[in-house]
């Protein structure tokens, strides 16, 4: 039973008030990309056992989007941060690094 | 290696000595440097791609390695339903592969797995839901699947315990397969165990492996905590981690691990001898040999390597399930779990090749891998073997690439 | 035999005496007893039957790790099975009936099981029963059902009612011990939000039973002066009855309050479940009293030592008026002074250490009691109660050297903390040797959402086993200043590990030496695993049902993973534990399903028009969280015969259908039109002021996900109109590109949905009816079809589409939702003189049909792709992207050989099976029948006189004419012609009227 702080409204939400939106910072690939660079996009996944950057919604809250990381073996969370964001934020990276010193880090 | 046989005679037959002359049901051999072939993952689809390398296609010079104890992952944890009304083709025909396997596993493996056809409704409970049932049952019908629309009395017949009046979603009907049923989950993977163990194989518990050895895009072996081995096939039949261990090998899968729970009643004398699945409200429910209701629900929707899940989901499941049986109300929950599945694309299992040569992945069985075993396990060790499967052949994991899927939550939610 | 002391008892009031039953006689106790204390006053040891040997049994424990004590409790809505005698509380006229057993419980038929005992060990099952095949199903599995299960079946409906509640705290300490009080004094006086709670309706745990002194005071009074310290303080909150079952991540601590099972009907609700997030958890559980591994130790009067000394000095109950002591430990001896006490015999202590030099085996002997040091029992006399041990060398194999006559045996084989919440969510187990306990590893405990601890152990449960030590252990933990209480409590000696007594028993010892008294799991099931080869915890545990009954292991569990590590020959900790799970002891699915069943089960959405409709004989069809007519019954009339009647009323009149479902998101702002070329597969940006479109929505994936009529409202903003389904579901879907993909692009978006009634008038007289209303220039001239107006209909501010999924002509018209109903009753007012009549989905469906209309859901199944329909002219070849489209260029995607839409007529007029199949020639590789098209949508046509039908057929539309093979149920072949989808008014002429 999660809780996130979305970081728009500031809310920490329960997990009920959330509806996931699985892994973050996808490339969209539209017309023109190839079948292998398509493929990735929709649906090879990093699912790794430990960081994950991923998506929420606050659906039953602000109803923004934001994104989070977090341990998928331990449910750690080490932040969240807005989907406007091209990459994690670089004192998230240096956290996480901090708190999981095997981290192969942001790619 | 032939192993003792088991019968009602044998028991007799030991009880005089105490049943002190039981031998054990699978050795419990150190690795050797060099396999034919090796198996990642002895849970019961990766006993029964062993099993049916060794009985179909004579390979036995064959490991299957465990990292933890064997059976331990989702075989052991699932609801243990077993069904194969499945709407498309290549879905229909492998789970009804492994439903008659399992009408005859018990004799099969000289293990009593105690299948038991008891028979499975799928509730219709809005007009959407019954025309996805009542294509299902045609489209069965076609496959050689054996599967029926009833009444909402003759679902009250077979299950007196049901509401079938509402109020909120009546009962319409069901698509019912009556040879449908359950069997004791755990008796798989120990029968499978005991049978590839009688025929030489290896079965290796706690070894994890720890790295893929590959070679100009081939595989050579791997590497685990109890050493390097050798092999020239590896299979990679490890469900929730099937994403981790594709990591070693350098490729990645489709693939989300989530987590899915169930639960158990205390047990009471027998009140429903079919399998109920209602899957406009989310749950589903059979009451076990110990007379326990074991009931079951959705998936939380998270990447989630934990083994636990959230506890709304569990109260989503049971107010469904006291929405469809009343009586429930007044059991008490004895115990639940949680179980990490591995969700594909399309939520169809993967059984393929993969990028690298030599290694083959048998995974994304998602919520119903339990039902597919013993067809799973035939398909890959046919795919192992002899290089293709026509059982198979539709669960390539190129298919997302082509945009060929299946695509089974057509007519029904979930695929428990 | 077991009976009620003529003084004393902490928790009973004599003068408060009640009534209850079992199995249908009367029987006496007081208030402040459980059923068990009750029933032991009653001298009625035997309380119900095992599981597997139907064994009688008798209660072992006096608290949640009770095996043994199942009843029956309650009557009709009140019936529940395996209700646990140590843990109900009596209440007056109570209706208890023991379990699992025929006839009697005296007198079980069942217990043949028993004399065959030898032939069924662990995991007999997986060996036998397999010839003939069928036979599993039909003779033995019946047989084996029949057999097992325990508790009967509940008939009626719960009479009960249930809730939910919500709590946030700082702190939540679990279990009103000594520990729990010390904990929350401690960090109630920093101010924090502390919560403690107590599974009974009790303070103080066992201290108050083993004359504990804390402060100077007997332990009890200290609870008082405590319990009344903290109900002074307000930011602490204190619950007794309530259980915390579970605790889940990131600090969700559920916990179960018994509201009322002590006072069944009084209005309350029975049970309440929190749920907590807790900022830290410090569980203070306790531990739990492990029995003795010797032969008969199932028999009913052999009993914990430690419940023996709860129900002597709480209820004034005495187990048995011979009791022998067996232990390992120190502590049992607290028993053996407190039946003493009580005026009761102790004939010996068995002690099988090899010397008792404590001080608590000193003042036992000083009291004149016989210790007998370094022995064991090597079997206990009796069948449905005790009548004597046999007394054995602990080292040796069991010789009888003495009887000692007896009707109670007390047994101690030290104690296992409760670490069920600690491992809940992943804490660590260590093995400490020196009390042969498991006790949480402080190093590795479970970890919230910070990273951090989120629960830490305290007192017993933390495997500190002494008084004084526990409170400075609880009030250390809770970050307490200054020094802890301080108690003073006898020293004890060391405990020694005994797992099977005696140590040298051969296998027929073993064959009766319970370790679940429930399941029936012995010690030789236990080495029987083990030497198959079952060397896992949980193999063991799977193959023998070791600690898998309603007890969940309590009390079994350790002392099987030692037998079990004994036979493997390895360490303890190497075998480890099975995973703890929640609920810590079992919680009524009432409690977790709360209030939400019946009526408000699910959130149930209404139109405007809903309560019209309820009282106008709808027959509803759920769709989604709404329920919409399906079609409007007349008295007498069948479901066909109203849909029929509507159909042709709206063909030949008017009709109007409450389409207030449909969802309506409104999307603004200056990059809306570009926003909405990429949702949906044709062009919107284009569509002039004025003007409505209908488009298709699919996903990244390619496939089809909705469809709707859109409306431009102004220059910069549009209205889309989804499937009733897909509102929330789209609306998520567009801000989901807005906020994560297109974050630059300025558009925003509503969900109007539930702002607007809509009513669809459609028919010949629809016009005349809205001319009647009258406001709005509603003319063919004024108002072509695909337009919309907006002014004032009948007094109601309107938007009137002029749109038609009927093929009539046809009007949407949306009003503010408050004005829905009043609008809807002046329609039907005014509609009278021309046959206005409400029709229902069914047949909004069956006229789409006629048209040839696609529906989402029917013609789509999430594998369909546009293309797959036709609608090509509804994919705009001017973009160059839009969601889906690139998923559309795959292979697959793009292949001829997809299924495509057609019409379909069966050669007889009939209607086609909703769902069939059209065969091909031969099978597949797989054994399974080629097939070539399939029926998405059929019906019986009223307006055609036939069965009309839509269908996905491969090269279907080049295949005009050809006749199709559609098996159907009994070998039945329905024989259908591909035609053209569109069955009626062709030409479109009805609607643009």
């Amino acid at each position: 039973m999660l809780i996130l702080e979305c970081p728009c409204c500031g809310v920490k939400a329960e997990e009920t008030e959330l509806t996931p939106g699985g892994e973050a910072h996808l490339k969209r690939c539209g017309p023109g990309s190839t079948d292998d660079e398509f493929d990735g996009y929709m649906f090879a996944r990093a699912n790794p056992r430990g960081v994950h950057f991923e998506r929420w919604r606050h659906a039953y809250g602000c109803g923004k989007w934001f994104l989070a990381a977090r341990c998928t073996a331990t449910l750690e969370v080490f932040g969240t941060y807005p989907a406007q964001s091209k990459q994690p934020p670089a004192e998230l990276q240096a956290k996480i690094k901090a708190r999981r010193p095997g981290w192969e880090g942001w790619t | 290696m032939a192993m003792k046989r088991y019968s009602v005679f044998a028991i007799a037959r030991e009880a005089m000595s105490y049943h002190m002359g039981w031998e054990r049901a699978w050795r419990s051999p150190a690795p050797k440097r060099k396999y034919d072939a090796v198996i990642v993952g002895a849970g019961g689809h990766g006993l029964a791609t062993a099993y049916y390398l060794g009985k179909n296609h004579g390979l036995t010079n064959v490991a299957i390695i465990e990292k933890g104890w064997l059976g331990g992952g989702n075989t052991g944890r699932n609801t243990t339903i077993i069904r194969s009304n499945y709407l498309q083709d290549p879905s229909a025909a492998i789970y009804e592969k492994a439903r008659s396997l399992y009408e005859t596993m018990s004799q099969d493996l000289n293990y009593n797995v105690m299948f038991s056809p008891r028979g499975l409704l799928m509730l219709g409970q809005t007009e959407h839901e019954v025309r996805g049932y009542k294509r299902t049952v045609y489209a069965n019908n076609l496959q050689g699947v054996s599967t029926e629309w009833i009444s909402p009395r003759r679902v009250k017949e077979l299950v007196p315990i049901i509401n079938i009046d509402g109020p909120r979603y009546p009962v319409l009907g069901a698509l019912y397969q009556a040879r449908g049923g359950t069997a004791r989950h755990d008796a798989v993977a120990w029968g499978y165990a005991r049978a590839c163990s009688a025929m030489g194989m290896d079965v290796i518990q706690q070894c994890e492996v720890t790295g893929v050895r590959t070679e100009a895009g081939r595989v050579i072996g791997i590497d685990t905590t109890r050493g390097a081995i050798d092999c020239d096939k590896l299979g990679m039949v490890v469900a929730g981690h099937s994403s981790v261990l594709a990591e070693m090998a350098g490729f990645r899968l489709p693939i989300e691990s989530l987590a899915l729970q169930a639960l158990v009643s205390e047990p009471i004398k027998p009140c429903m001898d079919v399998v109920v699945m209602a899957n406009t409200v989310h749950g589903y429910m059979s009451q076990s040999d110990k007379g326990e209701m074991v009931i079951g629900g959705g998936t939380d929707g998270f990447n989630n390597y934990t083994q636990r899940g959230s506890f709304h989901h569990i109260e989503e499941t049971v107010r469904a399930l006291i929405e469809t049986f009343p009586m429930i109300s007044r059991l008490k929950m004895l115990r639940q779990w949680g179980g990490i599945v591995d969700m594909t694309g399309d939520r169809s299992p993967l059984i393929s090749k993969t990028p690298v040569e030599g290694i083959f992945v048998n995974c994304g069985w998602g919520t119903g891998g339990f039902k597919a075993i013993p067809g799973s396990g035939w398909a890959m060790a046919e795919l192992m073997a002899r290089g293709a499967s026509p059982l198979a052949e539709e669960f390539s994991m190129y298919r997302f690439r082509e945009g060929k899927f299946i695509d089974e939550s057509v007519a029904a939610g979930v695929a428990h | 035999m077991s009976t009620r002391l003529p003084k004393g008892g902490r928790l009973i009031d004599r003068t408060k005496p009640l009534s209850f039953s079992f199995n249908g006689k009367r029987m006496q106790g007081f208030e402040g007893d459980t059923l068990a204390s009750a029933l032991l006053g009653q001298n009625q040891m035997m309380v119900g039957r095992s599981f597997k040997y139907h064994r009688p049994r008798g209660l072992i424990a006096s608290g949640a790790e009770e095996p043994n004590g199942l009843v029956g409790l309650g009557q009709g809505g009140r019936f529940e099975p395996n209700q646990r005698l140590t843990t109900t509380e009596l209440f007056e006229g109570a209706v208890t009936a023991s379990q699992n057993h025929w006839p009697s419980l005296d007198f079980d038929l069942g217990a043949i099981n028993d004399r065959f005992a030898r032939f069924l060990p662990g995991g007999f099952y997986y060996k036998t029963f397999m010839f003939p095949r069928f036979a599993w199903k039909h003779v033995f599995e019946p047989f084996i059902r029949q057999s097992a299960g325990l508790g009967r079946v509940p008939q009626a409906r719960d009479e009960d009612r249930y809730e939910y509640a919500y709590a946030f705290a700082d702190l939540v300490i679990v279990g009103g011990g000594i520990a729990g009080l010390a904990a929350a004094l401690a960090a109630g006086r920093q101010g924090k939000r502390v919560w403690l709670i107590e599974q009974s309706a009790h303070w103080g745990g066992r201290a108050v039973v083993d004359g504990v002194q804390i402060e100077g005071l007997e332990a009890s009074d200290w609870v008082k002066e405590t319990v009344e310290t903290l109900e002074g303080m307000e930011n602490v909150t204190l619950r007794t009855r309530t259980m915390a079952s579970g605790l889940y991540d990131h600090g969700y601590l559920l916990m179960y309050e018994r509201v009322a099972d002590h006072r069944p009907g009084d209005g309350r609700p029975r049970h309440r479940l929190w749920r907590m997030r807790a900022g830290h958890v410090i569980t203070a559980t306790g531990a739990i009293e492990r029995p003795l591994s010797f032969a008969g130790n199932d028999i009913p009067g052999v009993m914990l030592a430690g419940a023996v000394r709860d129900y002597v000095v709480n209820w004034a109950v005495s187990p048995g008026d011979r009791t022998v002591i067996v232990t390992n430990n120190d502590d049992a001896y607290r028993t053996a002074l407190a039946l003493l006490d009580a005026g009761l015999v102790v004939p010996a202590i068995i002690d099988a250490r090899p010397a008792a030099t404590g001080a608590l085996p000193a003042e036992a002997r000083a009291r004149g009691l016989r210790v007998i040091e370094g022995y064991g029992i090597g079997h206990v006399k009796g069948s449905k109660r005790v009548t004597g041990v046999s007394l054995c060398v602990q080292a040796g194999e069991g010789a009888e050297l003495e009887t000692i006559a007896c009707d109670a045996v007390a047994m101690s084989g030290g104690w296992s903390p409760v670490v069920h919440l600690w491992s809940h969510c992943g804490g660590k187990l260590i093995w400490d040797e020196a009390q042969a306990m498991f006790r949480p590893d402080a190093k590795r405990p479970a970890t919230g959402a910070d990273g951090a601890a989120m629960v830490t152990a305290v007192g017993s449960a933390n495997g500190i086993l002494n008084a004084h030590e526990v409170l400075a252990d609880a009030h250390r933990a809770a970050g307490g200043k200054g020094t802890a209480p301080g108690a003073v409590c006898g020293e004890e000696s060391p405990m020694l590990p005994v797992w099977i007594m005696p140590q040298g028993a051969g296998p027929a010892l073993r064959m009766k030496m319970w370790l679940d008294p429930q399941n029936d799991v012995k010690v030789s099931d236990v080495q029987l695993a083990a030497r198959e080869g079952y060397e896992s915890v949980e193999h063991t545990k799977r193959y023998t049902t070791l600690g898998m009954a309603t007890d969940q292991g309590k009390i079994s569990n350790i002392n099987g993973l030692a037998v079990l590590s004994d036979a493997l020959n390895r360490g303890i900790p190497e075998t480890g534990t099975t995973t703890f799970r929640p609920p810590y002891t079992p919680i009524s699915m009432g409690a977790i399903a709360g209030e939400a069943r019946g009526g408000i089960f699910q959130p149930l959405r209404k139109t405007p028009m809903h309560d019209w409709h309820e009282t106008h004989g709808a027959h509803w069809e759920p769709v989604g969280q709404w329920r919409r007519p399906y079609c409007f019954l007349r008295h007498g009339e069948g479901i066909h015969d109203a849909v029929n009647r509507e159909i042709r009323n709206t063909r030949n009149a008017v009709g109007l259908l409450d389409a207030s479902t449909l969802g309506k998101i409104l999307v603004k702002g200056p990059d809306a039109g570009r926003f909405l070329d990429m949702l949906y597969t044709n062009m919107m940006s284009t569509l002039p002021v004025g003007k409505c479109r209908y488009g298709l929505m699919c996903n990244e994936n390619g496939f089809l996900s909705d469809d709707g009529v859109v409306v431009r409202l102004s220059e910069d903003s549009w209205l889309c109109h989804t499937t009733t389904g897909g509102a929330e579901r789209i609306h998520g879907w567009m801000e989901d590109w807005l906020q994560c993909e297109w974050w630059d692009w300025k558009v925003y978006t509503a969900n109007l949905t539930e702002e607007y009634a809509q009513v669809a008038i459609a028919g010949p007289n629809a016009r005349k009816l809205l001319e009647k209303l009258g406001g709005m220039d509603v003319s063919k001239e004024a108002f072509p079809a695909m337009e919309w107006r907006e002014g004032t209909l009948g007094g109601v501010r309107a938007r009137i589409y002029r749109i038609s999924f009927s093929g009539e002509l046809s009007y949407e018209v949306a009003v503010p939702a408050s004005e829905g109903r009043a609008f809807w009753d002046a329609l039907l007012a005014a509609g009278e003189e021309f046959g206005v009549m409400p029709y229902g989905t069914e047949a909004m469906h069956i006229m789409r049909a006629e048209k040839g209309f696609i529906m989402i859901g029917d013609e789509t199944d999430g594998t369909v792709i546009p293309q797959d329909l036709n609608l090509q002219w509804a994919i705009s070849k001017k973009k160059d992207d839009y969601l889906g489209k690139r998923a559309q260029e795959r292979s697959f995607m793009a292949s001829p050989e997809r299924w495509k839409l057609v019409g379909l007529e069966s050669l007889d007029g009939g209607v086609i099976p909703d769902g069939a199949y059209a065969v091909a020639e031969g099978h597949n590789a797989n054994g399974q029948r080629n097939t070539q098209g399939r029926v998405t949508s059929t019906y019986f046509s009223p307006t055609l006189g036939k069965g009309i039908a839509m269908g996905l057929v491969k090269h279907g539309p080049d295949r005009m004419g050809e006749v199709l093979d559609f098996p159907v149920d009994n070998g039945k072949v329905v024989k259908a012609r591909i035609v053209d989808p569109v069955f009626y008014d062709k030409e479109g002429e009805k609607q643009n009227v």
